[in-house]
C-alpha cells in the first residue's frame, strides 16, 4: 500500500497546531510506505514548512498568497484544489478543527468523494482503512471505511499520537503558484476573546467550572489549580451564559471538544452536550455537591461536596506533591 | 425572499442508545427535529418576518420525518417536502448532499440553512457539501445574520471567537447554538400546520438513478463504548479526600 496522502496543516499565530503533526501519523497508517506530502496555506508559511518534515512528511508544499492570510472557504479550497490536481492524491488528512470542519466537506464535493469526518482512530486492515468515529455526541462509535474513490478523513485532535518529532528528517519543500481569484467572503471583523496560551483541545490537563461556580471572581480559583497542574481552564455553557467565563472556553457539543489526559469537572452537571466534549478524556473527576449529579456516572474519581472548600484545598495538595 | 431549511429528524438527545447486530435500535426511541436545525427554522421564519417571501423545509428520510415536518409547519414555516431515500445502498453524507442538491438546484433559493451538525451522524458535512454542488458560498456555525442589499452580515463562532464576514446571496448557513431562541409551537400553529402543503418525492420524480447517491463510505459496525467501570466517589474527612483524590491520580491514574 504505497499510496500518496497529503496531510494539510493547519497554523495558528505562527505555529502550526499539534493536530497537524497527529494528522502525518494518521497519514502514516493510510499509507505506511508511501509518500506523504504536508500541505501548508497562508501568507507567510514556508519558514514553518520543515517541521511538518521533522514530523515524518516527506515533503511539503506551500502555497502563499496574501489572500490566504485568513481563512475563507473560497481561498483555501482554490489554494487546495490546485495542489490536488498537481499531485492526485490517493488520500486526504486534516484536523477537524473549525477550518477543518468548513473547508473538508466543500473539498469532498467538489471532488465527489466520501469524507470520515472526526475521526479518533484509524486502522489499516489490508488494503482497506478502517476509521473509529463517535456517533450520537459520543454516546456511540461506527467503524467507517471509504468504499471508493480518495480516502479522505479529519482527525479529531488529541486521539491519534503524533509521531516523535525528528529534526534529522530532511526533505523539498516546494512553493505551488496559485492565482487566487477574487473571494467572496469578506472578513469585516475578528474578535479574539481572551485565552490563555494553552490550547483547549490540545491540553493534556483541563480544569473546567461551570454554573456551580457562582461568579466571574470565582474563577480565579480555578486558575490557581490549573496554573499548579500546567492545566488549561474551561468550562460548561452555564458558566459561559452566566457570563463567568468568555465563550471560548466552552466545552461541549456547542464548544470545544476535548480529549485531556486529566478533566477536572468542577460545579458541572453534565449535561449530555456537555459530556459529548469531554467523554473521551482519559481520566475525569467530578467535584460536584449534588450527589445524583449525571457527571458522576462518567468520573472515574469523585468528591461530593462544595467546591469552595475543595478546590483550595486541593490545589494545595497538588502544590506538596508537584514540587 | 426564497428562504429553504434543511432538517434532519434525530434521536431525542436524552434518549439512550442501544445497539444490536451492528445496528442502532430504533423501536421506542423519541424522535425529534436535529436541535441545530430548530435554530435554522427559527432564524427562517423571522428572515422571512422582515424580508417577505416563503420558508420551505426539505429533509431526506423516511415517512416518519413527516411529523418534524409538521411541527416545523406548525413552528411558522409555509411549506415542507419530504424526500424518501429508501433503496438507496449505503446512504452517507454524500447521498444527502446529492439528494439535497437535485431537489434545491433548481429552486432560485436566496439562503438555504442548516444546523452546524447532526447530534446523531455528527459530521456536520451536508450545509458546505450542499452549497458546494449548488454553487452557493457557505458560511458554518453562524450566530448572527443580517440580511440587506443582497449580502448577508454573519457573525460567526470560530472556536469561541467570533469572525463577521460578509458574503453575497445566494449562501448556504449552518446554525450555532446563541442564534435565536427557537419559539414552540403554539396550539393555532398546530392547527394551520395540519393544513400546510406538505410534499413526498422519491428519487424518480428528482430524476435520480440510486446509483447517482450511492454512498462512498461504509459503516461496517457500530457499537458502545466499553461500560466504564463505577468511578470512585471518595468518602471520610474532606482533607483525606483531597489528598487520597492526589495519590490515585498519582499513583493509580498516573496523570499527573
Ligand atoms: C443545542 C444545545 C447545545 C448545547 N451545547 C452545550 C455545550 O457545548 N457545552 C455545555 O456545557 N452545555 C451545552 N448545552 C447546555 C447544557 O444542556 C447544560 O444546560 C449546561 O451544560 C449546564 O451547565 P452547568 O453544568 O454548568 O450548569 P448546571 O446544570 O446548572 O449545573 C451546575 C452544577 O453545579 C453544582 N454546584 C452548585 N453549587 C456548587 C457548589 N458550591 N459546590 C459544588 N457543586 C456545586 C450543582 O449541583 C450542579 O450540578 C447545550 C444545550 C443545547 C440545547
Ligand atoms: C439515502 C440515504 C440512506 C441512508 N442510510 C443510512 C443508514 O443506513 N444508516 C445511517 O446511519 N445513516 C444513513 N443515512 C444518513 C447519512 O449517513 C448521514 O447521517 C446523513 O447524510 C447526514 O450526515 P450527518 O448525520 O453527519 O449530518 P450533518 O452533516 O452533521 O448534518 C448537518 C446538517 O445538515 C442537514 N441535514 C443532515 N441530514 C439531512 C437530511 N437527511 N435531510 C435534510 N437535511 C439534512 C441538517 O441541517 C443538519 O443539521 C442515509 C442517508 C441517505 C441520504
Amino acid at each position: 500500500m504505497s499510496k500518496k496522502v497529503l496531510v494539510i496543516g493547519e497554523v495558528r499565530d505562527g505555529a502550526f497546531r499539534n493536530v497537524s503533526f497527529e494528522a502525518i501519523a494518521a497519514a502514516k497508517e493510510i499509507s505506511a510506505d508511501g509518500e506523504i506530502v504536508g500541505v501548508v496555506l497562508g501568507d507567510n508559511v514556508s519558514g514553518l514548512a520543515n517541521e511538518m518534515i521533522h514530523y515524518g512528511a516527506d515533503k511539503v508544499l506551500t502555497v502563499e498568497s496574501d489572500k490566504l492570510a485568513d481563512y475563507t472557504p473560497e481561498g483555501y479550497s482554490q489554494a487546495l484544489q490546485a495542489v490536488i490536481d498537481q499531485e492526485d492524491p490517493e488520500g486526504i488528512v486534516l484536523g477537524h478543527t473549525a477550518i477543518g470542519k468548513d473547508v473538508s466537506p466543500k473539498i469532498a464535493a467538489r471532488i465527489g468523494s466520501g469524507l470520515v469526518s472526526d475521526a479518533v482512530g484509524i486502522e489499516a486492515a489490508g488494503e482497506e482503512v478502517i476509521f473509529t468515529r463517535p456517533i450520537y455526541s459520543g454516546k456511540a462509535f461506527e467503524k467507517v471505511v471509504v468504499k471508493d474513490g480518495i480516502v479522505f478523513a479529519t482527525i479529531r485532535p488529541n486521539n491519534i499520537p503524533a509521531l516523535e518529532k525528528d529534526d534529522s528528517r530532511s526533505g523539498d519543500v516546494q512553493s505551488v503558484d496559485v492565482d487566487i481569484k477574487d473571494l467572496n467572503t469578506i472578513i469585516k471583523d475578528v474578535v479574539r476573546n481572551t485565552t490563555s496560551g494553552v490550547d483547549l483541545s490540545e491540553a493534556s490537563v483541563i480544569v473546567a467550572g461551570g454554573r456551580g461556580m457562582k461568579s466571574e471572581e470565582n474563577f480565579d480559583i480555578l486558575q490557581e489549580l490549573a496554573d499548579v497542574l500546567g492545566a488549561a481552564v474551561g468550562a460548561s455553557r452555564g458558566a459561559c451564559d452566566a457570563e463567568y467565563c468568555d465563550y471560548a472556553l466552552q466545552i461541549g457539543q456547542t464548544g470545544k471538544v476535548v480529549t485531556p489526559d486529566l478533566y477536572i469537572a468542577v460545579g458541572i452537571s453534565g449535561a449530555i452536550q456537555h459530556v459529548a466534549g469531554m467523554s473521551n478524556s482519559k481520566i475525569i473527576v467530578a467535584i460536584n455537591k449534588d450527589p445524583e449529579a449525571e457527571i458522576f456516572q462518567i468520573a472515574d474519581y469523585g468528591i461530593v461536596g462544595d467546591l469552595f472548600d475543595i478546590v483550595p484545598k486541593l490545589t494545595e495538595e497538588f502544590k506538596k506533591v508537584l514540587v | 425572499m426564497n428562504i429553504y431549511v434543511i432538517l434532519k429528524r434525530t434521536f431525542d438527545t436524552e434518549e439512550k442508545i442501544q445497539i444490536e447486530n451492528g445496528e442502532i435500535v430504533e423501536d421506542g426511541a423519541e424522535f425529534i427535529i436535529n436541535p441545530y436545525d430548530e435554530y435554522a427554522i427559527e432564524e427562517a421564519i423571522q428572515i422571512r418576518d422582515e424580508h417577505g417571501g416563503e420558508v420551505t423545509l426539505v429533509t431526506v428520510g423516511d415517512e416518519e420525518a413527516e411529523k418534524q415536518l409538521r411541527t416545523g409547519l406548525a413552528m411558522g414555516a409555509d411549506k415542507a417536502v419530504l424526500i424518501e431515500d429508501e433503496d438507496v445502498e449505503d446512504g452517507d453524507q454524500f447521498s444527502t448532499q446529492a439528494i439535497l442538491a437535485a431537489y434545491l438546484q433548481d429552486k432560485d433559493a436566496d439562503i438555504i440553512l442548516g444546523g452546524n451538525v447532526a447530534v446523531d451522524g455528527g459530521s456536520g458535512q451536508v450545509g458546505p457539501r450542499l452549497a458546494e454542488q449548488l454553487g452557493f458560498n457557505h458560511v458554518t456555525s453562524v450566530v448572527k445574520i443580517d440580511i440587506a442589499d443582497g449580502k448577508a452580515t454573519i457573525e460567526k463562532d470560530v472556536e469561541g471567537d467570533q469572525q463577521i464576514v460578509e458574503v453575497s446571496l445566494p449562501v448556504v448557513v449552518t446554525a450555532q447554538q446563541g442564534l435565536n431562541e427557537p419559539r414552540y409551537p403554539s396550539l393555532p400553529g398546530i392547527m394551520k400546520a395540519k393544513k400546510k402543503p406538505l410534499e413526498t418525492l422519491d428519487l424518480d420524480d428528482l430524476d435520480l438513478d440510486e446509483d447517482d447517491v450511492e454512498g462512498k463510505t461504509k459503516t461496517v459496525d457500530r457499537y458502545l463504548p466499553p461500560e466504564k467501570e463505577a468511578g470512585k466517589i471518595l468518602e471520610g474527612e474532606l482533607d483525606d479526600q483531597v489528598k487520597e483524590l492526589v495519590s490515585l491520580l498519582k499513583n493509580e491514574a498516573k496523570v499527573i
